[in-house]
């Protein structure tokens, strides 16, 4: 399991690339190896004012539909449009493959979000309580 | 009570196999793969691990012996060498469980039942059976194998010797595998052409092993047994079929038999009088969304059914899935939508098998 360092996760397994007043969201080696094979993802709408730990677009594997959350505040900026077509990305290269940008609103939340040493213990926590 | 293990569990695990629990039983769920490894049983060769299902034996005079009432289909004039698909239903014809009777000789019957329902056949089964005929659960010393897919023959073939090619669809021959007594039917629950081997647990790892090192074969998990199966519209006991379904609402009038005497006959006869209000129908998606068990059926506004299961199809890269419908409703083609209230995805209804290309009965 990789976890960049130069990321922000959320305990719901989303990651976040932060640069500056913008961001880019997508979800995690862990989440997607939980999820197993991505068939279909909904993209969330444009333009959309989403709070932290909205859910804001719904994924689904073989074996389950589940929502993304927002790990931050802001508005959707852009969206991933090749993830229509090949939602099987997210599982090859799960840090390439953002879902959608935000423009920030309070960009001070990331500091509530988990860096990867920590995110790393959540998710072998979580890996040891199944 | 805790999880089992199969005789292969080990071979599994050095696979790198993601394992669950199923019925009581830890299988393996996937090994690379899901979608993977279902497209690989439609084009090459799949090994599934299904020694969590149950075997029964029984030896007796089967005219005399009062079985035949356990079944609604007949057991007598099955012919040494073949099987046959079935129910064994309670008092109102509710399915206790689906299965395949083998006629091993005049007097000889392999009972094969679902993993979690298997204590339950063996006393329904057994409370039928009169006088001194021998009636066994064999379930612990058996082990059973799936070798399913396009190339299946071919490979039994090679290992197996050319008198596996005389086994017709349902059919099934005696052999020796690894120094064991075995059977090998021309049986399989993925549409594709394959077999099905039962062998004594001690040698299941060793046959399961050698298998994998063919270039063609590879194992599957029960992720890809389920995309498999739903493809071809098959019931999963528990999900589609249980005790308050009937064969006539799951449309599976053709393993009933209307002539014989059993268990549950007066329910089957009057649904087959009076009609059934809803009935067991195959759907396909117009997007990759899959629906899920339980989802609701709407046609138009109307509220008109429930899914039981719903997966993708890799092979038709859309939803799939199969529910009860109200009768009337049931036309091949009638745009539905499938809603849990949350997520509503557009659907049609669809005739089994939903995969029109398998192998099975070539």
């Amino acid at each position: 399991m990789v976890y960049p360092d130069n990321l922000r996760y959320s305990s719901s397994h989303e990651w976040a690339e932060i640069t500056g007043k913008t961001a880019k969201i997508g979800i995690s080696d862990f989440a997607q190896h939980s999820l197993g094979d991505i068939v279909f993802i909904e993209l969330p709408e444009i333009g959309r004012e989403v709070k932290a730990g909205d859910a804001v677009c719904e994924i689904e594997s073989v074996k389950a539909a589940s929502s993304i959350y927002t790990p931050l505040s802001g508005k959707i900026a852009a969206v991933n449009n090749t993830l229509a077509d090949a939602p099987e990305l997210i599982n090859q290269k799960p840090y390439e493959s953002y879902i959608f940008t935000l423009e920030l609103s309070n960009p001070g939340e990331a500091d509530k979000l988990l860096d990867s040493k920590k995110y790393a213990e959540l998710c072998e926590k979580e890996a040891g309580s199944h | 009570m805790d999880t089992r293990n199969t005789p292969i569990y080990q071979s599994h695990v050095r696979a790198g196999a993601r394992m669950t629990d199923f019925a009581g039983w830890n299988l393996p769920i996937q090994y690379t793969g899901i979608i993977e490894e279902a497209l690989h049983c439609r084009k090459s060769i799949s090994l599934f691990d299904t020694c969590h299902m149950g075997e029964f034996y029984f030896k007796g005079d089967i005219g005399k012996s009062g079985l035949e009432y356990a079944f609604c289909f007949p057991i007598a004039d099955i012919k040494q060498g073949r099987c046959r698909y079935g129910f064994i239903l309670n008092g109102i014809g509710g399915i206790i469980d689906d299965l395949i009777v083998y006629r091993l000789a005049e007097d000889e019957l392999m009972i094969v039942v679902n993993a979690a329902t298997t204590d339950n056949d063996f006393a329904t089964i057994k409370d039928c059976i009169k006088g001194t005929a021998v009636f066994e659960n064999r379930s612990r010393s058996t082990a059973k194998i799936d070798v399913q897919g396009p190339l299946a023959r071919d490979l039994m073939v090679e290992r197996y010797g050319d008198d596996i090619k005389k086994s017709p669809y349902f059919g099934f021959i005696n052999k020796k595998i690894a120094g064991k007594d075995a059977i090998v039917s021309r049986t399989g629950y993925t549409g594709e052409l394959g077999y099905e081997i039962y062998i004594d647990a001690s040698a299941a790892a060793g046959v399961w092993d050698s298998l994998c090192e063919d270039p063609r074969v590879r194992p599957a998990g029960l992720g890809a047994r389920d995309i498999l199966r739903l493809e071809m519209g098959y019931c999963l006991y528990g999900s589609d079929i249980d005790d308050m379904t009937s064969p006539i609402e799951a449309g599976l009038d053709y393993f009933v038999d209307l002539d014989k005497d059993y268990s549950g006959k007066k329910g089957i006869v009057q649904h087959k009088e009076m009609g059934v209000p809803r009935i067991r129908a195959g759907f396909v998606t117009n997007s990759r969304r899959s629906p899920r068990h339980g989802y609701k059926i709407f046609c138009g506004e109307v509220m008109s059914g429930e899914i039981t299961s719903g997966t993708f199809s890799p092979t038709l890269s859309t939803g799939i899935g199969m529910g009860y419908i109200d009768t009337a409703m049931n036309k091949p083609g009638t745009p539905v939508t499938l809603s849990d209230g949350k997520v509503t995805i557009d659907a049609v209804i669809a005739e089994f098998p939903l995969y029109k290309n398998g192998t099975a009965r070539k």
